[in-house]
């Protein structure tokens, strides 16, 4: 279903960024195409979810080295809603709560906004009141979710619903999921899941980044890399994932040293 | 804090003053001989005048307020032309408009008619003979509604001016309202005869072309038994004042079954962003429901001024009396707020409700400072006070003095207050949603200020939430 010959959406060279001085990238280098689903595993503080947030535009971190492309432009010529408006989505690994701003406001701003962008139609209220309830009974999804405030006293699974909801309606080119796994149960990783695979096609590519194996029996990636100390250090298939699951990280870390070693 | 919430909040006023101004030489200085040359200019009554020479007389022994977390250069009281009106000068049409003030205009939504009077453009130019002004005051007159100017009222119906004025802020009540009483010069009085509805909402903007309202303005509105009003007060556009000190009393007065409905928009000069110029608004509002199951409800909107002193109350005298304050003050740059409000329960089975939502920006303070006192009489009182405030950026302070007296241990208070912030997690998800950081921020207080901005008549509503976003969006300031 991919190939060498799928377009390139994203292509990352020597990416390094920091947070407050701290060098948490350390020279990233990554190619995703058109149609491909890749996860990206790693022990905790490895640099996961600063990737994640570093591609999305996040104001905390300065990207010191390197460079990105995004379907062909310089990602980082663009602001972050220019990014988004340009089919970049972060599933966000803790969504905000914003109070007495509701849920369906909030969405059709952000829905014609990227329309708007991107020169298709825009809908009025009651239009994207039906276009939203359609997108939510795919994501088995209460609609009374529509006038809550934005994640505003949000179980942990209603929140993570709520980002694939809104994935979902933005159709990105680019999703980057930054542990929407986490912790969910069973149910409501199925229906994540479910929301993910609905949105993959030959067009569209998912980077997925997780901690645990888990996801990727629902979501079965193309390509699983590692991440440790700011770098990926192994990439493989979706059976490297498993074998992650089974034998821990310290192996791939110090077969990485080993040939760094070498070198 | 990131830098483009900074840049945001701190974009200049981009229209500054209206400077050209035809003023009537006037000498400075406060003194009997002022009020009597005051009174006797306006041919006012002997009463009058009397009340005006007893305030002078108590603001004499009174000291300035220092309780307020407000800070000031000290006011010289003898430094200030308390009869001289200055005019702007009047524009022979809207061609001479400064354009930026249209486009103000326009993204307010003001309508055209009342744009020309706010530019101050003679509007009599503008309106054709039978001016909006006439046709309105005669729908009031019609169903027996008297609402003119204090002036005019003081000439027309003394009796009821007398029995009223004073009656809920008593000449000595404060500081200001002392010098006020002493020294006003015109304002509003509105007078709901018994049993009737007010055909529609009384607004200010409706007299605008026929008196200049002074730095000390004087307003009066009583709601006889069964009678129901609701009143706007300012609007959305800038205000242009070439008076520092504005020092206001409003009194509202609603007998037995009557309803009193005020609502406030503030957007005077609120100084540039390092503070200098600016209105100082030290304002004295209280309403009295007197009669049994009468009700006033406040409403305000406060986003300008360089300093505002201000603290709309009710007195709930009678039984089953209600008390309503429902509050938005928004302060960037310096700006400071000093605001909230008095509840007073007095008969019995009065209730209250207080919402206040402080915004603070900028190196602005914003404080919220509320009294709910439960006389030993007000058997089943009840009182709920929501404060919520929200801190935007990291050099801005928010307070809340909060003072409760409960002197009936059947009363029931209820006190909530929360603190939030506008931080760069919570735009950068609008962000990445693909919304910009303006129209973030401007969603974000928006919902913020809801449970205010509902109780607003529609149109003041609408306006509302334009005037806060453009504030903080930095468009026009």
């Amino acid at each position: 279903m991919t190939g060498k010959n799928a377009k390139i959406l994203l292509q990352v060279r020597d990416l390094a960024a920091t947070v407050v001085g701290v060098e948490i990238l350390k020279g990233i280098n990554l190619t995703v195409r058109a149609g491909e689903v890749h996860a990206i595993m790693g022990p905790n503080g490895s640099g996961k979810s600063t990737f994640a947030k570093v591609l999305a535009g996040h104001p905390a971190y300065s990207v010191t080295g390197g460079a990105v492309q995004f379907e062909g432009q310089d990602l980082f010529a663009l602001a972050a809603e220019a990014r988004a408006r340009a089919g970049i989505f972060l599933g966000f690994q803790y969504p905000v709560e914003i109070p007495g701003v509701s849920n369906s406001a909030f969405m059709r701003l952000a829905y014609n906004t990227v329309q708007g962008a991107r020169g298709k139609e825009e809908l009025d209220p009651l239009e994207f009141d039906d276009h939203v309830r359609e997108k939510m009974k795919l994501l088995d999804m209460n609609p009374g979710f529509l006038d809550r405030s934005v994640n505003d006293g949000f179980s942990g699974g209603e929140k993570k619903r709520n980002e694939i909801l809104q994935m979902a309606l933005l159709e990105p080119r680019l999703a980057i999921l930054d542990e929407t796994d986490s912790g969910l149960d069973i149910d409501a990783l199925r229906v994540v899941a479910g929301g993910v695979n609905h949105l993959r096609s030959p067009d569209n590519a998912v980077v997925l980044v997780t901690h645990y194996q888990r996801l990727l029996n629902y979501i079965v990636p193309d390509y699983v890399h590692v991440m440790d100390d700011g770098r990926i250090i192994k990439t493989g298939g979706k059976e490297l994932a498993l074998e992650l699951e089974t034998r821990g990280y310290d192996w791939v870390v110090d077969e990485y040293k080993k040939v760094g070693a070498a070198v | 804090m990131s830098t483009v919430l900074e840049n945001l909040v701190n974009q200049p006023y981009k229209h500054g003053f209206v400077t050209d101004i035809e003023s009537e030489t006037a000498p400075k200085g406060l003194s009997e001989d002022t009020i009597r040359l005051i009174s006797a200019k306006k041919n006012e009554p002997e009463w009058l005048l009397e009340f005006r020479l007893s305030a002078y007389r108590h603001w004499l022994t009174m000291p300035e307020p220092a309780w307020p977390n407000v800070h000031y250069p000290k006011i010289d009281f003898q430094n200030i032309s308390y009869f001289s009106a200055p005019k702007p000068k009047k524009l022979k049409s809207m061609d001479e408009v400064d354009p930026e003030l249209l486009k103000t205009f326009e993204k307010l939504g003001v309508p055209m008619n009342e744009r020309a009077a706010l530019a101050g453009v003679a509007v009599d130019v503008i309106f054709d003979s039978v001016s909006v002004a006439t046709t309105y005051k005669q729908k009031l007159a019609d169903v027996g509604i008297i609402f003119c100017s204090i002036s005019e009222a003081v000439r027309e119906h003394p009796e009821l001016v007398k029995k009223y004025m004073g009656s809920v802020v008593p000449t000595g009540d404060n500081f200001y309202a002392a010098l006020n009483s002493a020294v006003f010069t015109d304002g509003s009085f509105c007078f709901i005869p018994k049993g009737v509805k007010c055909p529609m909402e009384l607004s200010t903007y409706f007299r605008i072309n026929t008196q200049d309202s002074g730095q000390f303005e004087r307003t009066l509105i009583v709601a006889e038994e069964g009678a129901k009003v609701s009143y706007l007060e300012g609007c959305t556009a800038p205000k242009f004042d070439t008076n520092q000190l504005h020092a206001a009393v409003v009194e509202l007065i609603a007998l037995d079954n009557a309803d009193i409905k005020y609502s406030t928009v503030q957007n005077w000069y609120a100084g540039d962003e390092k503070g200098v110029g600016g209105i100082y608004n030290f304002v004295t509002k209280r309403g009295l429901c007197k009669g049994a199951n009468s009700k006033i409800s406040w409403t305000q909107v406060e986003t300008g001024s360089a300093i505002t002193w201000k603290y709309p109350s009710c007195v709930l005298l009678g039984d089953n009396s209600i008390g309503e304050f429902y509050s938005v003050a928004l302060t960037n740059h310096y700006q400071q707020a000093d605001t909230g409000t008095k509840m007073v329960h007095i008969g019995k089975n009065t209730r209250s409700t207080i919402i206040s939502k402080g915004i603070s920006a900028g190196r602005s303070n914003n404080s919220y400072r509320g009294l709910v006192r439960i006389g030993p009489k007000a058997d089943g009182a009840r009182n709920y006070s929501q404060c919520d405030s929200m801190l935007i950026g990291t050099r801005c302070g928010a307070n809340t003095f909060p003072y409760i007296q409960v002197h009936n241990n059947t009363a029931k208070v209820e006190h909530e207050a929360t603190t939030s912030k506008i931080g760069e997690d919570q735009l950068f998800y609008f962000q990445q949603r693909g919304i910009g950081t303006e129209e973030a921020v401007s969603m974000i207080i928006n919902g913020f200020c809801k449970d205010v901005f509902q109780q607003l008549p529609m149109e003041f509503a609408v306006e509302a939430t334009k005037l806060l976003g453009l504030k903080l969006e930095g468009s026009v300031g």
